[in-house]
């Protein structure tokens, strides 16, 4: 059996998606699958998704367009300079309602779905302890099904794998 | 073409169609046949990756009015 082993290191919405169709994809090609969530990428084992959020800010290369209206309206790239963006209260809130639509809108899956989808496929999951407390984080705060380890834990899986992807 | 079982994958995005395809193919025994229908252009090159890295056997792959069709062989 063929053996991927991935970082997750981010902890915003549009980051938390490629760790969750990697390993839920392989993991339906026969992969075994390990991810371990490091740093701002506890954030993705959080329960509570809600706390994942697309930021704009800084970032050049997300484009930002309307997901309702008439075509003419829906096409229009918005370029709001990052000094306007800095300064709006709430931006990154707005930003991420219109991403989760946008995300609704072509039927790409939530991060919820993807994660349980990770789990039913027995995708295991592991969460660095130092950063779970260094964050002041309680295992409560998480998922059921991760293992809480070190470094060394990690390695043990991902220097046997196939692939490993630091995201 | 006969099949044993079918799955509407309209309107799902990458992953999706293949995590259902995954899904479906679990339900069925051996050398049935799966129809999977999917609006997903990048399906097409997915379900033939997946079958081949799978070893469940892709019988065709058509295309017929922005629907992509596939028929799959369990192994």
């Amino acid at each position: 059996m063929k053996k991927l082993a991935i970082i997750a290191t981010k902890g915003t919405l549009d980051w938390a998606y490629p760790p969750y169709i990697l390993a839920s994809t392989a993991a339906a090609l026969g992969y075994e699958v390990q991810i371990f969530f490091t740093f701002y990428g506890l954030q993705l084992v959080r329960k509570d998704t809600s706390c994942l959020k697309v930021s704009p800010l800084g970032n050049p290369g997300m484009p930002m367009k309307m997901p309702f209206g008439p075509k003419w309206f829906r096409d229009i790239n918005w370029n709001i300079p990052n000094i306007i963006q800095a300064n709006i209260p709430g931006f990154e809130t707005l930003a991420t309602a219109l991403m989760k639509q946008t995300i609704a809108n072509n039927g790409v899956a939530t991060i919820a779905d993807l994660r349980d989808m990770c789990q039913e496929a027995e995708v295991k999951f592991l969460a660095c302890q130092m950063t779970v407390e260094l964050f002041g984080f309680e295992h409560s705060d998480f998922v059921d099904g991760i293992d809480y380890v070190g470094a060394a834990s990690f390695f043990e899986f991902a220097g046997e794998s196939d692939i490993c992807l630091y995201i | 073409m006969n099949f044993d079982k079918e799955l509407d994958a309209s309107g799902l995005n990458c992953p999706l169609p293949i995590l259902r395809t995954k899904k479906a193919l679990a339900e069925l025994g051996a050398g049935q046949v799966l129809k999977v229908v999917a609006t997903d252009p990048g399906s097409v090159k997915d379900m033939q990756a997946f079958a081949k890295q799978t070893g469940n056997e892709l019988l065709s792959s058509t295309q017929e009015g922005g629907k992509y069709q596939f028929f799959m062989k369990k192994k």
